[in-house]
This record gives structure tokens, sequence and C-alpha cells, in this order.
């Protein structure tokens, strides 16, 4: 049994993971997997829905809110992305509905998609409507947050969208260019210690069926028009497990890895749109714990639309900083290394690519807001579980259950670890780009160091809204 | 790897770990006779006044906690002190500030939908936390720099 799979393209050390655990590989590749998490998610998800539109307008009560903004958004950030990459992608049930409408059946419905199947306008195949979605909903955050009507109105709004997109364009047009949340999973699962990629590429281009992208009758062709010969970072790949099922020559695996390994490839083409992805979420996972941890009440009304005239200053000044300020500040960041280097790209190629350094930091922010979030909160879960609409039910005897912010003394210092760690990971990875241009390493310190300050300014901030 | 190439290694290896302790460890003097302080807090939907309190490392608080419009609550982080107040009765108590850093204090009564958000800040001084994970951050981001540049380099 092979243990380390081949040399990969980076030429880093692999472990494959099925090939160890055959009881799991039979489960993944049967093609009940994927349906079977996803019916499974349904439930809670269709309670939280419930919760949210019949049960109580307290929001620490109501099952909508607790579950899934304090349980479901601590699990995903803390340890679903940073561990296990897009596997929210397989179990999420937003897009289950309208891929079942699509294929007719579940569980291996006829393999001929039933519905329209138009193919999306190749304008927008990339980000920016991920990336537009991400800034309405964290405009009205505030909002989604606390009020159970308005937060399962939104995961209403998600899941129709998925229905309608799933009638009229192909498979998973939806998750891959329009989904908020599929953007900033996908973004950050490069960091994640797990991958799904070909053995051997060339053996894909020698293999004239391409069952993985046809499909078979052990398995749907890739629902997120992915070509695993080509697959070479996790943001492309929806983690369905279905080219696992349908390839033919045992070509396709799921790797252990050094985590980060997809970070400081080389960016394909002239896209900037996964660049501001990532100074999208590095921004607002500092503007999120000053809005809502931090002691500005005024500001904080703002953002909960007490007034409108309030909420739209909130609004300007929120765009105003994801979209001009900081990556302002980061365009200048990276220019000035490049004026002092000789790596030959132009700023906005190494624009592109230096933002890959941002994803780390960014990540860990997002693991420190949460983790802070989530040990304050989460002791609501308690009493949601027993009484999930607030109606005085006690399914489990835990109604009475009090509010108790769980480490309140450690978790300040829980989350500069986690900051510390982002910064060192994403310096690091400013490093391999730089090297990546410029082998002899002649002016890879001063391409890198303005990144690198850029990088420290972020950390530093977030350490004083945390700790300061 | 020969035995003259592992040797600087190791010795940056050490110089980094001395300054890492150095910035954790080294004690910051101060120079604050501690005495007792009165403050008094009033909650309101959804915030504190004061938003942010100052205190001195040693000193006793004596706090007084109001609240202005409805039920609100008052749990301060780290020293895990949890008072309730209803408007119009004032709750009084008293803690020494004996651990610096910042502590928040957040409302414990569920009093409105931003009821989560309605947070004030305790900041101990001197505080140390926030000054030794700074001085750390910039420590780290220049080792992973300057380390990464011997390595090419040799
Ligand atoms: S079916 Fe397998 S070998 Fe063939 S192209 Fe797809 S992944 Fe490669
Ligand atoms: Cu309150």
């Amino acid at each position: 049994m092979k243990t380390m799979s081949r040399e990969s393209p980076t030429d880093e050390k692999r472990f494959d993971v099925l090939g160890r655990m055959p009881r799991l590989r039979r489960m993944v590749l049967s093609r009940a997997f994927q349906p079977v998490l996803m019916l499974l998610l349904l439930a809670p998800f269709a309670l939280a829905v419930t919760a949210g539109l019949l049960g109580t307008s307290a929001g620490n009560r109501n099952f909508g809110i607790v579950f899934v903004w304090i349980v479901w958004w601590a699990l995903l950030m803390v340890l679903l992305v940073p561990g296990l990459g897009r596997f929210w992608c397989t179990v999420c049930p937003i897009p289950a509905p309208g891929e079942w409408i699509q294929r007719r059946g579940i569980i291996g419905g006829v393999a001929k998609l039933r519905t329209l199947g138009l193919r999306w306008p190749r304008r927008l195949r990339n980000m920016w409507l991920q990336n537009a979605g991400f800034l309405m909903l964290a405009l009205f955050s505030t909002i989604i947050l606390t009020r159970p009507s308005v937060s399962a109105a939104v995961i209403v709004g998600l899941t129709g969208t998925a229905v309608g997109m799933s009638l009229l364009f192909e498979k998973r047009t939806f998750c891959k260019y329009v989904c908020p949340i599929g953007g900033f999973i996908g973004l950050y699962s490069m960091v994640a210690p797990v991958e799904l990629r070909v053995r051997d590429a060339q053996v894909c281009v020698d293999h004239r069926s391409k069952d993985c992208i046809t499909g078979n009758e052990n398995g749907y062709g890739c629902p997120w028009m992915v070509y695993p010969g080509k697959l070479d970072r996790n943001l492309d790949c929806g983690f369905c497990t279905e080219c696992l099922k349908t390839c033919t020559m045992d070509n396709v695996v799921v790797n252990l890895r050094r985590p980060g390994t997809d970070l400081g490839k080389p960016v394909r083409g002239k896209r900037i749109d996964e660049a501001f992805k990532a100074l999208i979420m590095l921004t607002c996972s500092i503007i999120y714990p000053a809005v809502l941890f931090g002691p500005w009440a005024t500001v904080k009304a703002w953002a909960g639309i007490e007034s409108l005239g309030g909420w739209l200053i909130y609004a300007a000044g929120f765009l105003a900083v994801t979209l001009v300020v900081m990556p302002g500040l980061f365009w200048l960041a990276v220019s000035r290394g490049q004026k002092r280097s000789c790596s030959g790209l132009t700023i906005r190629q190494a624009f592109n690519e230096y933002a890959h350094a941002l994803i780390p930091l960014g990540l860990a922010s997002w693991i420190a807001f949460s983790v802070g979030f989530a040990l304050t909160n989460g002791s609501y879960a308690l009493a949601a579980i027993s009484d999930p609409l607030g109606w005085g039910w006690n399914l489990f005897g835990t109604r009475e259950a009090g509010w108790t912010p769980y480490l309140s003394s450690t978790a300040p210092g829980i989350q500069a670890v986690i900051l510390l760690c982002g910064l060192i990971f994403s310096v690091r990875t400013s490093l391999r780009v730089g090297f990546r241009h410029d082998p002899s390493g002649a002016t890879t310190m001063q391409a890198t160091s303005p990144v690198a300050v850029f990088l420290l300014a972020c950390t530093l901030a977030l350490l004083w809204l945390y700790l300061g | 790897m020969s035995e003259n190439q592992r040797r600087p290694i190791t010795a940056r290896r050490v110089i980094l770990l001395l300054v890492v302790l150095a910035v954790l460890l080294v004690p910051i003097p101060t120079f604050h006779t501690p005495h007792s302080r009165d403050v008094v807090i009033d909650a309101s939907q959804f915030e504190y006044s004061p938003p942010r309190l100052n205190i001195n490392r040693g000193d006793t608080v004596n706090v007084t906690l109001n609240a202005s419009d409805v039920v609100h609550g008052f749990f301060l982080d780290g020293y895990e002190i949890d008072s309730r107040v209803e408007p119009g009765i004032s709750q009084k108590f008293t803690f020494t500030a004996d651990r610096s850093g910042k502590f928040r204090y957040r409302c414990s009564v569920a009093c409105g939908p931003l009821h989560p958000f309605m947070i004030g800040e305790l900041v101990v001084g001197p505080n140390e936390p926030v000054w030794r994970a700074s001085a750390l951050a910039v420590v780290a981001a220049a080792a992973v720099l300057l380390g990464a540049r011997k390595r090419r380099m040799a």
C-alpha cells in the first residue's frame, strides 16, 4: 500500500489519507457519501430557518441565531476551514435542493441534467460577485447577527438564489461564482493541510475518456467544472468527491500536506478579484472586532441601523476602508517593494501575487475573532438546544442554563498567540513569493519588507483591539 | 549539512530565544502607590458610560453601578465579577485591580437586540500584555525576514 504519494509538483511530502484508511475510502467512494451528509445537515438547517422565522425575537434565545452565528460560525472558522479546507462545501445544505432538482434525484439520479444548464457568462467567471455579496452581508452583519428573522431571511435568500441558479445555469455555478460564503471558504481553504489532487497529471493527459469531466455510472462529472488534472489549489475544488468515484485510473487522491502549500503559487492572468477577496476579508476581520467588541457605542448603533443616516455613514466608511484605504496601502507597500527589486513583475502582478501573504493572517484574525465570540457566547447554546424557538420548551432540561463566558481571562492571550502565528505564516508566504521571482535572493528583502511591514501593522492593530 | 554550517543557525536560534524570553519576562517597573478609586458606571442600551476605564494595577476600585433604562448586567472578564442592576437601584461592589491588561465588561442580562455587544473596557495599567505581544510581533516579523535572508545567502 502506498502511504506517501509520489512526488507532487511542489516536491513536498504528501500523505495519501484514503490509501491509508480503507474504511473511510469505501465510504467516500459511495455515491451516497455527499447526499447523506447534506441530508443530515438539512435537519438543523431547517430548524434554524424555522426558529428564525417563527421563534422568539430575542437572538440569544433563538436556535436560528445561536446555532448559526455562534456554533456553526465558530466550527467553520476555527476547525473546518483551517483543518479541512472546503469540507463545509461537501456538506453544505444551501445548494442541496437545487442540485437534487438538476439531477432529478438525491443519490445517483439520472446523470443527464434536466435543467437549462446555461453556461455562466464569461465576464462573471471570477470572484467579484462573491466579493460584492460578502460586503453586502458584512454591511448588515450587526442586524443579521442579532435578529432571528433577518438571519433566517438571509439563509432563505441564499437557498432561493441557489435553487434559481440551479434551474438556469449548469452545475454548481452558484457555489463557484456567487455564494459569498463559498468565496472566503475557498480562499482560506488554501491554508488547510488537506487537498484533493491527482497522483500524476500525465495519467490525466493520456486518459482519453476523462470520466471525471463527463461522469459515469460511479458518479457525476465534476459539479464545480474543474478538470482534476490541472487542479493545483484548494480554492477551485468544491471537495464534492465525485472525481474520486468516477476516475477509472485510480488517479485521484486526498492528501495530507504541509499547511498553506497552495499559497505563493503563480497567479494566472491579470485577475485582481482574488487579491481583493483577501484584502476584503482581512479588513473586515479588523473592522468587526472594532465595531462589535469595541467600546464605541455610537459606531455600534450606526452598524445596528438605529438610524438610516448613521448607517449610511457607517456603510460609506466601511466600503471606503475595505475597497480604497486598505487596497491603497497594500498597493503602496507592494509598489515600494517592487521599485527596489529586480523581479521584473508589473505592480499589478506583484499586487496579485503578494496578496497571498494576506491569507494566513486574515484567517488567523478570523479565528481570533470567532474564538472570542464563541467563548463569550457559547453558553447560549445550552438553553437554545432545549428551547430552540424560545417558546418555553425544555427538551434536554437545559433551558435555564445561564450565560457564562468561558475562559474570559485567557481568551485575549489565546487570541494574541493565534495572531502571532498568522503573522509569521504570512511573512513566510510573502518571502516565498519574493524568492520565486528572484531566485538569487539578491533583492528579495527589498521587495518583501514593505509587505511584511503592512502585515505587521495589521497585526499590531489587531493586538491593540484585542488587548490594548 | 556540515558542522560549520549548522553552528551559526544554532547561535541565531539561541539569540532569538533570548530576545523572546526578554520580551516576555523583563519586568516593567511601575512607580505607582496603590490607592482607592471610586468610579460610577452607567449602563444603558447598549453602552456603558464611561466606555473605557483606566486604572492602575494595585488600585482598589469601588464601583457604583447604575442602570438608566432597563435591567442590565455587568460581567467583568478576567475578574469574574457579575452584577445585576435595576433602574433606580444602584449596585455597589469593590475589587482590587491586581492583574494588568485589558478586561472587557459586558452586559450579562439580555436587554435587547445589541445586548451581546454591550461592552466596555477596563484597562489596568501598565498594560503589559499588549506591549509584550506587540514587541513579540515585531521580533517575529523581523526574525522571519532576517532568517530567510541568511538561509538563502548561505
Ligand atoms: S478520469 Fe481520472 S485519470 Fe482521467 S482525466 Fe479524470 S482524474 Fe485524470
Ligand atoms: Cu444590557
